[in-house]
């Protein structure tokens, strides 16, 4: 893709990236800050693109490195953004606050791990 | 294997990315909160099942490894952290994510021949990755407190920081120009350097603050990153995380009536955050839990202010069966939830529910202002900087301010304090020696409990 197509949707990137949070409670900063934090762990497909694509060994080698710590950010980020928001359950209160009890139990396991599957998916 | 044609790999990207976009927004809400969280690993999931399956990838098992390790040591070290280290936790998952970007592009920059603009965004991606990665590794150690919490402000910071930039500067042009790779890892050295000096000067209290900027700044890198490989989909993400990050630093930072930049370069401009760890040695009201029990139990209407004490005493179950003992005696309880109390925003929030505390009972600190004059005892556990009034007088103060939860408006005020050590600005607390201010020391948790059983004992 040429770099002007890649420059337009930079910026509506932008835009959109501004627009989404724009009405956030102060209660909500820190889930939010942690769960933005593992979207960038997305960085783990150019780090398996570019180990993939290596050809000598000290660059699988670096290349390895990159993907274990994306996969820190990424897999780490979502566990521990959940765990933050498991704290603001397990009341029904009407209105406010997380979600109710059946529901968390409900959707729990499906996203839980993106990667390597097992470690991840049976948190609770 | 590539089994999915290119327009189908282009789909499932903009899918993916769709997938974040819908993350944060399900995060700005606490209805939906939970499930943003997963619909974004849903869509993680899903990009990183399509490069598998859309590309020809050699060293499949070393990276299948690579992965294995990284969540093996992620997800566990995610599930055991208290509460209390969260922020941290974060702090080191977003230094990872930059240092894995600056990798990247390293690699890129050392195999692939690429055109100046890509070059460009090439050197962005391991400059600003470097900074990301040391800079959250500083706000780490002083989270943890593996180092002082003050602002440190080496000699000469301001032109070490002047010079860090001016070298990355000069060989990020060398990075465009010529690709080289040696001038890439130079970067990538001084980038390390600048990250370090960039949080260094920073303030304990204002840590959690840089820890959303140097998000926003990995957030970037990534969107650099996806332009160099040329992959949308890490453009769109990065992008979102850097302009999301960007707008809720702002918004963190206003919460603490602070400046980014104020954050930033106050303690270069000349000592404003710099506060004291000095124990002040004036009199102070030390009482019994007894006595606590007393001006608790004979009264009307109690405030609780909670803050870090708390959470690192783990006492928030202490103090909800307190309120209740209370509130069976006829007093109407409610919490006073500073925004930032605690090391992160929320902080007090989550703990609070932790232990079944009513939602109804917490009140904001702008709804508390109406009450606290009516109020008979303000109990404040674990607290210090948010309900220091020198935040509202003292101009010179590194909070000075932050909005504060105006505690001394109550009728009577009890600290649990550990010591008379400052809080985490490490600002001396002119209410500690007013004359209606009485302090109990020790753990928080202790503290309440033997209030507790005094109470009961009435």
């Amino acid at each position: 893709m040429d770099g002007v197509a890649l420059l337009s949707i930079f910026v509506l990137s932008v835009f959109v990236g501004f627009e989404v949070v724009s009405k956030v409670s102060t209660t909500l900063h820190t889930p939010l800050m942690s769960g933005a934090n593992a979207i960038h762990g997305i960085i783990l497909v150019g780090a398996v693109l570019v180990t993939g694509h290596a050809e000598s060994v000290a660059v699988v080698g670096v290349g390895c490195v990159a993907v274990a710590l994306a996969t820190a950010n990424l897999v780490g980020g979502f566990v521990v953004t959940d765990r933050m928001l498991q704290m603001f359950r397990s009341r029904s209160r009407p209105g406010r606050g997380g979600l109710g009890p059946g529901r968390a139990t409900g959707a729990g396991r499906a996203g839980a791990d993106p990667t390597a599957g097992g470690p991840a998916g049976g948190r609770r | 294997m590539s089994v999915l044609p290119g327009w189908g790999v282009e789909v499932l990207y903009l899918l993916a990315a769709v997938c974040f976009i819908l993350a944060l927004k399900g995060l700005s809400t606490p209805r939906t909160a939970r499930r943003g969280n997963l619909v974004g690993a849903l869509g993680a999931l899903l990009a990183l099942v399509v490069v598998f399956l859309s590309t020809d990838l050699d060293n499949v098992v070393p990276i299948l490894v690579a992965i294995v390790v990284g969540a093996a040591v992620a997800v566990p070290a995610a599930r055991r952290v208290p509460m209390t280290g969260m922020p941290q936790l974060v702090a080191l998952f977003n230094g990872v994510g930059g240092g894995a970007a600056a990798l990247v592009a390293l690699i890129e920059l050392a195999e692939v021949d690429a055109g100046p603009g890509v070059l460009l965004a090439t050197a962005f991606t391991v400059f600003v990755g470097a900074v990301s990665f040391s800079g959250s590794g500083v706000t780490f150690l002083k989270l943890q407190e593996i180092m002082t919490t003050r602002p440190v402000v080496l000699p000469g910071a301001r032109w070490l920081g002047i010079g860090a930039l001016a070298g990355g500067a000069g060989l990020g042009a060398v990075v465009t120009a010529a690709g080289s790779v040696p001038a890439g890892v130079a970067l990538a050295l001084v980038g390390l350097a600048a990250g370090v000096l960039l949080v260094l000067p920073v303030g304990g209290a204002d840590v959690p603050i840089v820890i959303s900027l140097l998000n926003a700044f990995t957030g970037l890198t990534v969107a650099a990153g996806g332009f160099v490989l040329g992959n949308t989909l890490l453009l769109v993400a990065g992008t979102l995380v850097g302009a999301s990050g960007t707008i809720l630093t702002r918004l963190m930072a206003a919460a603490m009536g602070r400046s980014v930049s104020g954050i930033l370069f106050g303690a270069l401009r000349g000592g404003s955050t710099a506060g004291s760890t000095a124990v002040s040695d004036r009199p102070v009201r030390s009482v019994s839990p007894e006595d606590v029990a007393i001006l608790l139990g004979y009264a009307t209407k109690v405030v609780v202010v909670p803050g870090y004490g708390l959470a690192v005493a783990q006492a928030q179950h202490v103090v909800r069966e307190l309120a209740q003992a209370l509130e069976a005696r006829g007093a109407q309880v409610v919490y006073a939830i500073h925004p930032v109390a605690g090391r992160m925003p929320g902080h007090m929030n989550v703990l609070l529910a932790e232990a079944d505390v009513p939602y109804e009972a917490l009140r904001e600190a702008d709804e508390v202002a109406t009450d606290l004059p009516t109020t008979d005892v303000a109990l404040v556990v674990g607290a210090n900087d948010v309900v220091n009034p020198a935040a509202r007088t003292d101009p010179s103060a590194p909070i000075y301010g932050m909005p504060i939860i105006d505690v001394a408006q109550a009728r009577q005020v009890v600290f649990l304090k550990r010591s008379m050590r400052p809080g985490f600005a490490g600002v001396d607390n002119e209410l500690l020696h007013d004359a209606r201010t009485s302090l109990l020391f020790g753990d928080a948790k202790e503290s309440l409990t033997k209030v507790l059983a005094a109470v009961k004992g009435l």
